[in-house]
């Protein structure tokens, strides 16, 4: 049993109770600590991301209860990666609040901030579903408490209607993880696949009903129609730098999605065929279009963001619902580059509001740094809508090739290309009003409170638009580490063999 | 036993849901407040019911006893809902007292001031 499993989880969860109650009242000491820690949660991933690529699916038992009798974690492909994802995007993530001061507005940031990055890894590691809900509120508290970081009446409100979305989320979470134990009397993933597929064709009512639930539950947290309306509110109005950390968020219930829709209600269980499908599709389709129409209409630079990261979900979950091998390896990698394309932009923005005052799009006085910053705002936009040379374009075109084969494909790609231009448009109008109707203005006034951003606080936002940079040039390794990925996941009896095995091989 | 338990879980559950849809913050609290305990009993509910029966392995006697499992994740739940309400309430409290009112609607122009007021932080 490999021990470095726990380690993403157990990191954190150690580093957050010293930076809250021993280094709260150093700052130096506090970011020193939660840097060194992230750095090191970086190279377990990378560690972890390596030794799954050369070996199968690996499971940890906690407390050396066999499973289902106890809780696992489990590390396979899909894992490995989107713990990796999670590390590097933190890290970026946390030299930007450091380098521009955010995380002096409030207190207890860094304490939080680990609180988070455990809650993630954990959902993304666990192979038990209520370890999955407890990691879900883990992650989630600890989000309430970033969201509403520094502060401020609009910021709290805010908070507020994201608390009471997810609370009512959680509920429905507890609602079908009942349903599911009450039918099949357990809980442990593994174990469900197996009771699911052997159940009789009679009694799948009250599964199918579960599943449903839990497609909902997940939904409202990968922000898909008609349970999107909390994302703009939520990202517009959180802190920028916590904003690109949440590029994450919506991608946790994207990865329960795919886990629980693979491994347990898999495309070929005959006790909820079709059902995913039936309904995430037009979900899809309608995010992706409510996603471009936000992008359009949005009268404030962070609403247009969070917006864009709608629609980013709409073409991710499209390529899921198509549930088959190829297509999934397209959602994984459309993942992967979304996730670094709105954490790129959000960190851009701001530093451009921080300076620029507000972030209204009507023409104002030009900035200082308006050339720099407009050439960045223009990489990322290309990245987030899809044009070439960047990952966007490859992803878009990887996941319109994904469900090529599918009935309604004339309807995705429809979708996707027209809610592409869209896009393009929304982004071109921001950025023409932000950067270049302003320099026919007047320069204001030299004042002493803007300064120039220092190499140190443009270079997370750079970091994050090289990761783009980096998946296009990477493309081909990737994919097929993608490929193999999503072959292991609807390999479901693998998954099952490795997490049951043990306790099979102890009765004997 | 059945009915009254399942009424009681819909009855809760529909108070709460339209509680959660009323437009101030008291209101939301306690429908959430509601829907927890509709799923606390719920969950305990789906251990099947039993009168009289422990949830612990005789392994001298075969006596009745009742599934354990519910119960634990009973207790879970109840934790983590008691935190979040308090959560809750306190996030409520400040955003009352920053804007005076406890409506949940946030208009356009609030938003327009914060993100001027936001800029002069910066």
């Amino acid at each position: 049993m490999n021990h470095w499993i726990i380690a993403p989880v157990v990191l954190p969860a150690l580093l957050a109770p010293l930076l809250a109650f021993v280094m709260r009242h150093d700052i130096v000491l506090s970011r020193a600590a939660s840097a060194v820690g992230t750095v090191c949660l970086a190279a377990i991933a990378i560690g972890l991301t390596m030794l799954e690529a050369g070996g199968g699916t690996q499971v940890y038992f906690l407390g050396n209860w066999t499973a289902p009798f106890g809780i696992v974690l489990v590390l396979d492909r899909l894992s490995a990666i989107m713990v990796l994802l999670t590390a590097v995007l933190a890290l970026i993530v946390l030299w930007h609040s450091i380098a521009t001061g955010w995380d002096k507005r409030g207190r207890h940031f860094h304490a939080l901030f680990q609180f988070q990055l455990m809650g993630i890894n954990g959902a993304f590691l666990t192979g038990d579903a209520f370890n999955l809900f407890v990691f879900f509120e883990v992650l989630l508290i600890a989000s309430y408490g970033l969201m509403i970081h520094g502060g401020g009446r609009t910021r709290l409100r805010a908070g507020l209607q994201y608390v009471v979305m997810n609370l009512a989320g959680s509920t429905l979470f507890l609602f079908a993880l009942g349903t599911l134990y009450a039918t099949t009397g357990t809980l442990n993933i593994a174990d469900l696949a197996v009771k699911v597929q052997a159940m009789p064709a009679d009694d799948v009512a009250l599964v199918r009903v579960a599943a449903v639930l839990m497609l909902i539950v997940f939904a409202i947290k990968a922000a898909l129609f008609p349970v999107q309306f909390w994302l703009p509110g939520t990202y517009a109005n959180a802190p920028a730098p916590v904003a690109a950390l949440f590029a994450i968020m919506t991608k946790v219930g994207a990865y329960s999605i795919i886990r629980i829709y693979t491994i347990v209600f898999g495309p070929d269980v005959a006790a909820t065929q079709g059902i995913v499908t039936d309904w995430l599709m037009p979900a899809a389709i309608i995010t992706l279009a409510l996603g471009a129409i936000g992008v359009l209409g949005a009268k404030r630079l962070m609403p247009l963001l969070a917006f864009s990261v709608v629609g980013s979900m709409g073409t991710l979950m499209l390529a899921v619902s198509a549930f088959t091998p190829y297509a999934l390896s397209t959602a994984l990698y459309y993942l992967l580059h979304s996730t670094f394309a709105g954490a790129a932009l959000f960190l851009l923005a701001d530093l451009v509001v921080s300076r620029r005052g507000n972030d209204a799009l009507t023409a104002q006085p030009p900035i200082v740094q308006n050339g720099l910053f407009a050439a960045l705002f223009f990489v990322g936009a290309i990245g987030m809508a899809g044009m070439p040379p960047l990952s966007g374009f490859l992803g878009k075109l990887m996941v319109m090739d994904g469900v090529r084969d599918q009935s309604w494909m004339a309807l995705a790609w429809g979708a996707i290309l027209i809610a592409s231009l869209v896009t393009i448009v929304g982004f071109a109008r921001a950025g023409s009003v932000l950067f270049w109707k302003s320099t026919a203005m007047e320069p204001a006034e030299a004042s002493d409170t803007v300064t120039p951003a220092t190499a140190l606080q443009v270079g997370p936002a750079m970091c994050a638009m090289g990761m783009l940079v980096a998946l296009s040039v990477f493309a081909g390794p990737t994919a097929s580490y993608l490929e193999s990925t999503a072959a292991q996941l609807f390999d479901s009896s693998g998954y099952i063999d490795a997490v049951l095995s043990p306790a099979l091989e102890g009765l004997k | 036993m059945e009915f009254l338990v399942a009424s009681a879980i819909g009855v809760l559950t529909a108070g709460g849901v339209y509680l959660i849809l009323r437009l101030r913050t008291f209101p939301v609290i306690l429908g959430i407040s509601l829907l927890s305990y509709a799923v606390n009993v719920f969950l305990f509910a789906t251990g099947r019911l039993a009168v009289d029966a422990p949830p612990v392995l005789q392994k001298y006697a075969d006596v009745a006893y009742t599934d354990p499992l519910p119960q634990a994740l009973v207790l879970t739940a109840i934790v983590i809902s008691f935190g979040m309400t308090a959560v809750l309430v306190m996030f409520a409290l400040g955003a009352y007292l920053e804007a005076d009112h406890d409506q949940i609607n946030i208009q356009d122009a609030d938003e327009i001031e914060s993100s001027d007021e936001k800029g002069q932080g910066a």
